[in-house]
């Protein structure tokens, strides 16, 4: 599949939250060329925010089933309760959608057929163009479920838009975390870049992202943000990752830049690309863009 | 009372807040860690640890002896988790739910339900605070049920403190359902705001009480203070960015071991919440 391999995915990911992932690809996304954006952290997504994307197609996200007991039909049996596992129906016979897993076990077993079981919108997926380039972005529903396959649809989307422009590079955001969003996230990407800090819960978290990576097979770096909070952490966090044979591709300091820019709507690198961090930021990209 | 630490964005300070306010309160507390995925309190807790438990879901296990492949199993499974191919039945058990409807549905009986391990369940106490966790084995993918178990130690009548993961879908919900206060934790910046937006949306729909802290209060803009005025949301506590508390964080120290008047606060901090919640 050469198509395939002529199109390379980078991935940000940190396993803890907060550690700069959007605002890093932001600043990629004003010095990279030929790429698409990928936001897949749909579960609170934030690039939006920076890069005012303008919206040119959008679809419903539909996964999954929740189940509706018909009070006309239903005999009060109780089948349905006894066979619930996730304790989602009440005394009343109504079902609590937050519960409800949508097994359908309810709906099969149900003697007099009175549950209906529909398909759910979960979510959307938007593509969109911004200042510097097209974007792929998706809005998972409050308390939806799902965002696992959200994340592989809106990079699929991701992927099929690099291929009808011509693009060589896709740039995604990745979830905080560890499980289904992160994984979904990650599988098949050509690298992920993991932006830790200089603390004992980053150091912590990076470690079971590190592992998940290797997990995966997919080549990891590794970068920390606010390096100069606690320079010690900094060089134990980098020791590890060279142990475990991660290159670490740049240190960043702390500033305030970061959140000026952000409250601008600009990245780093518009905002001002003289300051500190945004040329710390600069080497990243380099050094990222030589292994890729 | 049940009082839960939330936030849509990551790394706003759930566990600076969760860790201090139950050590402030302590020993009448319970604090349970429900970020499974990526657990820290117990870096900033430091427990003597005196349970653990490997924490199994239930998945499918197929006797062939049995089995007449009638596919109905595969048909009541909604998660593609059990497909009959050929002559023979594959199960996926990372895929599995634990509905149980393969093992109801079989008429052979050829169905029986065997764990499948998922993560680390842990208890512990610090000084006579309770302390439990949950931690998800690297490439799981199903966080809630490992959630569900640390909720399991809920003890009612005991003040309850969980710390929940960030985001806004089903792993959150979880944590924080059936609490009698959610504590939103943000930052005063254009993504804090956003995604507390989205996390008001959750304990709205939970119908829960709620308030705001706002951490590193000053680096940023005044949008999230508006917001919270104009939804009449009452900002409960805010911490300045300092490098002394920066930098304690880092180490895994605790404010109100570390820095002198922080305990005081986050006693406050749960007054406040007593008179918002009408319970304490």
């Amino acid at each position: 599949m050469r198509e395939k391999a002529d199109v390379k995915e980078l991935i940000v990911i940190s396993g803890k939250g907060g550690t700069g992932k959007t605002s890093l690809l932001g600043a990629f996304a004003s010095l990279a060329e030929n790429k698409v954006l990928c936001d897949a952290d749909v579960d609170a997504a934030d690039l939006y925010l920076i890069l005012e994307p303008e919206i040119k197609d959008r679809q419903d996200f539909q996964e999954g089933h929740k189940a509706v007991i018909d009070k006309d039909r239903c005999t009060e049996c109780g089948k349905c309760r006894e066979l619930c596992r996730f304790h989602a129906i009440s005394p009343e016979f109504e079902v609590n959608p937050i519960d409800c897993e949508g097994c359908g076990v309810c709906v099969y077993f149900c003697p007099v057929d009175a549950i209906d079981f529909p398909i759910k919108t979960c979510g959307e997926l938007f593509i969109s163009d911004t200042r510097v380039g097209p974007m792929v972005h998706a809005r998972l529903g409050i308390a939806e479920d799902n965002s696992g396959k959200l994340v592989t649809l809106a990079r699929q989307q991701a992927r099929k838009l690099a291929k009808e422009k011509g693009l060589n590079l896709i740039l995604t955001d990745g979830p905080p975390g560890l499980a289904c969003p992160v994984i979904a996230s990650i599988t098949g990407a050509d690298g992920v870049l993991i932006v830790t800090e200089p603390t004992l819960s980053g150091h912590h978290d990076m470690d079971r992202v590190v592992e998940l990576a290797n997990h995966f097979e997919i080549p990891a770096a590794v970068c920390i943000n606010k390096y100069d909070l606690n320079r010690d952490m900094t060089e134990t966090i980098e020791e590890y990752a060279r142990d475990k044979g991660l290159p670490v591709v740049g240190r960043i300091p702390f500033d305030p830049s970061f959140t000026e820019a952000m409250v601008q709507k600009q990245t780093i690198m518009e905002y001002n690309a003289s300051c500190s961090a945004a040329q710390a930021v600069q080497g990243i990209w380099e050094r990222l863009r030589s292994t890729l | 009372m049940i009082i839960s630490i939330a936030s849509g964005k990551g790394g706003t300070g759930k566990t600076t807040i969760a860790t201090n306010l139950a050590v402030a309160m302590a020993p009448e507390v319970k604090l349970l860690d429900c970020d499974v995925e990526e657990p820290n309190d117990h870096i900033f807790i430091q427990p003597r640890i005196t349970y653990t438990e490997e924490f199994g879901l239930k998945v499918p296990k197929v006797d062939m002896g049995k089995c007449s492949l009638c596919g109905r199993c595969q048909e009541i499974c909604q998660f593609k988790a059990i497909v009959v191919v050929g002559k023979s039945v594959l199960t996926f058990p990372e895929l599995c739910h634990s509905c149980g409807g393969c093992f109801e549905v079989c008429p052979e009986g050829a169905i029986t339900e065997v764990d499948r391990a998922m993560g680390i369940f842990e208890r512990g106490t610090r000084d006579g605070l309770q302390f439990a966790y949950g931690s998800l084995y690297v490439g799981q993918v199903m966080a809630v049920p490992l959630i569900e178990r640390v909720r399991a130690e809920i003890e009612s009548g005991m003040l309850t403190i969980i710390d929940a993961p960030p985001g806004t879908s089903c792993p959150v919900i979880s944590s924080v359902k059936g609490s009698d206060f959610v504590i939103l934790v943000t930052e005063p910046t254009p993504f804090g705001l956003n995604d507390l937006k989205l996390a008001v949306g959750i304990v709205k729909i939970l119908d829960i009480p709620h308030g705001i802290v706002i951490n590193r209060s000053d680096l940023g803009d005044d949008k999230v203070k508006e917001y919270a005025k104009e939804e009449g949301i009452p900002i409960l506590m805010e911490i300045p960015f300092s490098r002394q508390i920066a930098e304690a964080y880092s180490r895994g120290k605790l404010l109100v071991e570390e820095l002198p008047g922080w305990r005081e606060k986050f006693i406050h901090l749960y007054e406040r919440i007593v008179d918002y919640a009408g319970k304490s």
